[in-house]
């Protein structure tokens, strides 16, 4: 057995969120991304004495919208805090943030839902707190610049109980919260960008035991991916380290995402240590149960629940609802689809499918995509009547449809002269044309083997270029071939 | 109360403040003249009084999500000690 069998891990992440506010925190400047430096700035955010802060409403909407969706206790009376550090993106000199009030308590985020794996992650705690700006270290050789757009920029921290046990976990919980801010649209959710950063906080101790190890923190990991990477490797380096006989040190560790190595930042000498206090320029807010109440009416149906009605209501398989709920404008174009069909099977089938390949091929999302929900379901529906065969649908009618999405598929498929011929006559003429052109197939059907019906069959509709209906013609071809 | 070498020490550091031994002494004396006041508050007796937080019993204004610029980027240059056309510039921090 490896050694690192005997070791299990213990991982509890902090994810940072930044709200999808149009302003700041507690000032009015803008809070968009990558505009020009500090062209988003204003007194509070500059940290100019006598200047007061004022709470964005947003800020307190969104992290009841979050911990709504966790099912997180909300607390009323909300204060707030200084956090105080120095440097030079924070020029307040401290942070404002929650520190023993969070807004929600609570709740869980779900691994691998409707799974074997299923597993639940408690929620220690989530609580509103503001970004810091940015130092750009490698523009100008003797200074550090400092950029301020994004200080004050409202954000949303998510602290998860130690109860992730793999970097594979770890991979999923990101996901799982990502997928739930984009659902709750209250953050954009780019690791790139830094509007979701993620904190891992990682320890190892013998399988069984009862007491943590040690733990170290590691930050800048700026994909989910690298959220594993970073982990996968802080757990072997911990039990390499024990295995020889040395001790791990409590540290800030730092992901270095071209070796996929984490080094040391912070010892824990040099841990900050932010004399938090209570914020007297801000108020405590309350959040009422009326309030609360009102957030509720506006929650979205979130992921978990759009499966439940694929899979129980729509009949769709595990893995076509989970396709679809992937992304939430998957799931409004799939809902959407639904209002104007009721074969909710084929049209899992055409967005999962055709639709989705189509997307992709051509690098675009389903927001943009031209062709409207109602006009895939007069597709479906010709398919249904029996007007066109599938094949004729996605290889002629759907690249038809994409180039000019105006047309209505039945027009389409009567200006191409696509329409399934289903009339007796026309099929028995198809089926004489075969009969006569294969002579030794149909004698070695006859003769008992059956499996040349996939070939007759190939040639029927060869010979009718796709056009005749399939089932039609097979059930009338068995009949003449029987007789 | 005294407050000793390694509270100075300590506080410096959190402060990012540098001074020499002459003045780490007199600093240590009037932080300790500065303690020794607040124990002098200490000696009133607040065990039922709670702690006052904020000056005012008004519930806070909170504000609508709108943004809007008070000031441009000359305006919020103008006061820092070193900068260039878009950015504040300090003293490199070294990044480990």
């Amino acid at each position: 057995m490896s050694v690192y069998n005997k070791y299990q891990a213990v991982i509890g992440l902090e994810i940072h969120a930044q709200l999808s506010t149009k302003s700041k925190a507690y000032a009015s400047d803008s809070a968009t991304f990558g505009d020009l430096p500090n062209t988003n700035i204003s007194p509070v955010t500059l940290g100019h004495p006598g200047t007061l802060p004022v709470l964005n409403e947003k800020n307190i909407e969104f992290a009841v919208k979050l911990g709504l969706a966790v099912g997180a206790t909300i607390r009323e009376n909300n204060e707030f805090a200084r956090k105080n550090y120095f440097y030079a993106d924070l020029p307040k000199g401290y942070q404002i943030t929650q520190d023993k009030t969070p807004i929600c308590t609570g709740g869980f985020i779900t691994l691998f839902p409707n799974t074997a794996k299923e597993k639940k992650i408690e929620i220690t705690r989530i609580h509103m707190e503001e970004d810091a700006g940015k130092s750009i270290h490698d523009q100008d050789p003797f200074n550090t610049l400092v950029d301020l757009n994004r200080a004050g920029v409202p954000l949303v921290e998510i602290v998860s109980e130690p109860q992730i046990s793999s970097a594979e976990e770890a991979y999923e919980y990101v996901t799982q919260v990502r997928k739930l801010l984009r659902y709750l649209e209250i953050c954009d959710g780019n690791m790139e960008e830094g509007s979701l950063r993620c904190d891992a906080n990682v320890s190892v101790m013998l399988k069984g035991a009862s007491k943590f190890g040690e733990r170290t923190e590691t930050k800048n990991m700026n994909s989910i991916r690298n959220v594993k990477r970073a982990i996968e490797h802080e757990i072997i380096r911990q039990i390499d380290v024990l295995e020889n006989g040395e001790k791990i040190e409590m540290e800030t560790r730092s992901f270095n995402a071209v070796d996929g190595t984490t080094f040391t930042m912070r010892s824990k000498e040099e841990a900050h240590d932010y004399r938090y206090f209570p914020e007297p320029d801000l108020q405590p807010v309350i959040v009422s149960q009326n309030y609360i109440n009102g957030v509720k009416t506006t929650l979205p149906t979130l992921p978990n629940e759009l499966y439940k009605i694929y899979t129980k209501e729509f009949r769709l398989s595990e893995y076509d609802a989970n396709l679809i709920i992937e992304s939430k404008p998957l799931g409004i174009y799939y809902n959407e689809l639904t209002q104007y069909t009721k074969n909710y099977k084929a049209a899992s089938n055409w967005l999962n499918g055709n639709i989705k390949s189509y997307l992709n091929e051509n690098g675009i999302t389903i927001e943009n995509f031209v062709i409207k929900p109602a006009k895939i379901a007069a597709l479906i529906q010709l398919i249904d009547d029996g007007k066109v065969s599938n094949t004729v649908a996605s290889q002629h009618i759907f690249p038809i449809m994409v180039k000019q999405p105006e047309l209505e598929p039945l027009a389409i498929a009567e200006q191409n002269n696509l329409i399934q011929e289903s009339n007796d006559d026309d099929l028995s003429s198809y089926i004489e044309q075969v009969i006569v052109n294969n002579p030794k197939e149909i004698e070695r059907f006859r003769n008992g083997e059956q499996q040349l019906i996939g070939f007759l069959m190939g040639q029927l509709m060869k010979t009718s270029k796709g056009k005749a209906d399939p089932k039609k013609a097979n059930s009338l071809l068995r009949e003449k071939l029987n007789q | 109360m005294a407050v000793d070498k390694l509270t100075v020490k300590k506080i410096a550091t959190l402060a990012k403040l540098e001074f020499n031994e002459e003045q780490a002494v007199s600093i240590q004396q009037d932080l300790s003249r500065m303690l020794d006041f607040v124990n002098k508050l200490n000696e009133v007796d607040t065990e039922d009084v709670e702690p006052l937080v904020y000056m005012l019993n008004e519930r806070p204004t909170l504000r609508k999500d709108e943004p809007l610029q008070e000031i441009s980027q000359q305006e919020a240059l103008k006061n820092a000690p070193d900068k260039d056309t878009d950015f504040f510039k300090v003293p490199k921090v070294i990044k480990r």
